[in-house]
């Protein structure tokens, strides 16, 4: 049982986007970038963004964490680029409903690879990780609008 | 379960009670035996009132369990004057006593404050933040090539202007016991300053007598030598606890209250405001019990023998890294590591889905993971209840941590 749901959670896709993390560097020409940080365990990284108008033309991140945190952040930066804000957003709201198991979350189908992050809701103390480089990639977004930066994320540069 | 484990699994209601959980994280805290449990049962089946207040017989038992404990746990801890053991929440509160009430008093700019790099965050915060309220200069003692305290550099970093020397006995993060002995002669060898020793990982591990220390002051905390939470304390030099203001203001800790000022009490009572953990006192005592009936000498012994296992094990896995000393004799029951391409975290939930349960992240010790260049390690710890089949269960799920996460 533990195994299975260990497997569930360290799935191949997983740990392919640990191993290799996709759009893992600084953004040349972001319009905003905030930081994630995890006091429990120290885990930290940066999401840079490019904001066209409303819609995200480009969005990288770097720096040191777990499987779940990179994994997840690698993921959310393929699913976002070229989504406006209210969908990136929206996709924030499914991801977390998929990751704490919110009762009634069908596991949707355009959610795409990010249903890999399902396995999360059977280790709760692991949905911070998962939820890190989201939270960053809010504040920035939050902040590039001026409404400042939420207090998980630390600093947040206005463009 | 754990057949060479020098205690009972059957003394610890929670282990007894989960056979296949392989505890490794006693560093952080331990679990308690039934003697504690049933302590803090009998304290309030038979002597629960509020002490010193009563003037009914009661209040006369409470208070005399409360004094009773004090005196057993000084004992314990080689202290000859009980009253200069002032109970605290833990370790933390007992330093932060310290920095507060002793260190507004007496550091000023152009002072310096030295700690080391070795330093949990409760012996490293209050001092870093006490030198920026009073200007005072911060330094860091840093490591030496073998992962110790640079005893050559910290000679260099005291002063005559250095109001503190502050170090812990034994590092929670690597398990590393430091030479008390000869910090404490650097730390006096150049001026006045006050020497504090944060005891928390020293106290479950090594007979402590802290008499005979040098030092001026010394914390400890109770959950990690398999008392409650919320118990500890804080040792310090008769005439340093009397000149010193006291820390909190209130119920027990006064002599007298005038309209416009007030006297302190005599100590312990002095530092100790509002109506105490007496419950955690008694259980702490009956901790100490535990501990001399084992024999603090067979613990030493027990933990050297483990931790031994433990590191030849370790290392023997392709891909892990051991952090700290190399030598056993030199840590408490420490074994801090890395595994190659696996993040601390996912190890530590690997090794949890095998009932295998380890401390992954920066133990409170950022500064130390920094020079470590690493920004968490995984930390297995042992205590009298731990055997050799924890470590075998530990080394076998290591392995298939490191499997599972290697990059191919």
């Amino acid at each position: 049982m533990a195994d299975a749901a260990l497997d569930a959670l360290y799935q191949e896709i997983i740990l392919d986007h640990y191993r290799r993390p996709r759009n893992f560097r600084p953004l040349d020409g972001a319009t905003c970038t905030a930081d994630g940080k995890n006091p429990n365990c120290g885990d930290a990284l940066t999401v840079w963004l490019k904001l066209d108008g409303d819609r995200v033309s480009d969005v990288t991140f770097q720096g040191v964490g777990c499987a779940i945190s990179k994994a997840s952040a690698s993921l959310m930066t393929e699913a976002i680029k070229g989504k406006t804000r209210a969908e990136a957003v929206a996709l924030f709201e499914q991801v977390r409903a998929l990751v704490t198991g919110e009762a009634g979350t069908p596991a949707r189908k355009d959610l795409g690879q990010l249903r890999a992050l399902a396995g999360v809701s059977r280790f709760p103390m692991r949905v911070k990780c998962a939820s890190l480089a989201w939270h960053a990639m809010k504040s920035a977004m939050d902040g590039a609008a001026g409404g400042g930066a939420a207090p998980s994320a630390g600093r947040v540069t206005p463009p | 379960m754990t057949s060479d484990a020098l205690a009972p699994r059957a003394d610890f209601p929670l282990l007894a009670a989960a056979p296949d959980l392989v505890y490794l994280d006693s560093a952080a805290t331990a679990q308690k035996p039934r003697q504690v449990l049933d302590a803090i049962t009998h304290y309030y089946t038979h002597a629960n009132a509020n002490p010193h207040r009563g003037a009914y017989a009661l209040s006369g038992t409470a208070t005399q369990a409360y004094h009773d404990a004090r005196a057993r746990i000084a004992r314990f801890l080689g202290v000859a004057d009980a009253d200069t053991l002032i109970f605290t929440r833990g370790t933390t509160e007992g330093l932060n006593l310290l920095a507060t009430a002793w260190g507004r008093a007496n550091v000023r700019g152009g002072d310096n404050i030295v700690v080391t790099r070795l330093e949990h965050h409760a012996n490293f915060v209050p001092w870093q933040q006490l030198a920026r309220a009073t200007g005072a200069e911060f330094r860091i003692a840093e490591l030496d090539a073998a992962g110790g305290v640079d005893l050559a550099m910290l000679a260099r970093l005291v002063d005559a202007r250095t109001k503190v020397v502050a170090f812990g006995h034994v590092s929670n993060a690597l398990g590393t016991i430091n030479p008390v002995a000869q910090i404490v002669r650097i730390a006096r060898g150049a001026g006045s300053a006050l020497v504090v020793c944060d005891g928390a990982q020293a106290v479950p591990h090594l007979r402590v007598g802290v008499d005979t220390l040098g030092v001026d002051a010394y914390g400890f905390s109770g959950h990690k030598m398999g008392g409650p939470m919320g118990i500890g304390g804080l040792v310090a030099r008769r005439a340093l606890l009397e000149a010193m203001p006291p820390y909190q203001l209130g119920g027990d800790m006064i002599e007298w209250v005038h309209d416009q000022d007030t006297t302190w009490n005599v100590l312990p009572h002095k530092f100790e405001a509002g109506t105490p953990n007496v419950e955690g006192a008694v259980a702490l005592a009956a901790a100490c019990d535990y501990l001399d009936a084992l024999g603090m000498d067979k613990v030493r012994a027990h933990e050297v023998a483990l931790t031994s296992l433990a590191m030849r094990a370790l290392a023997g896995i392709p891909g892990v890294a051991l952090h700290g000393t190399a030598r056993a004799e030199e840590r408490s029951g420490v074994v801090s590591f890395s595994v190659a391409d696996a993040h601390p975290h996912d190890v530590a939930t690997a090794l949890d889905a095998e009932g295998v349960a380890v401390r992954a992240g920066h133990h409170c010790a950022q500064p130390l993971m920094r020079a470590l260049g690493v920004p968490s390690t995984v930390r297995a710890s042992f205590w009298v209840y731990s055997g050799r089949d924890d470590v075998e269960r530990l080394t076998a799920a290591v392995r298939s941590a490191r499997d599972r996460f290697a990059i191919r």
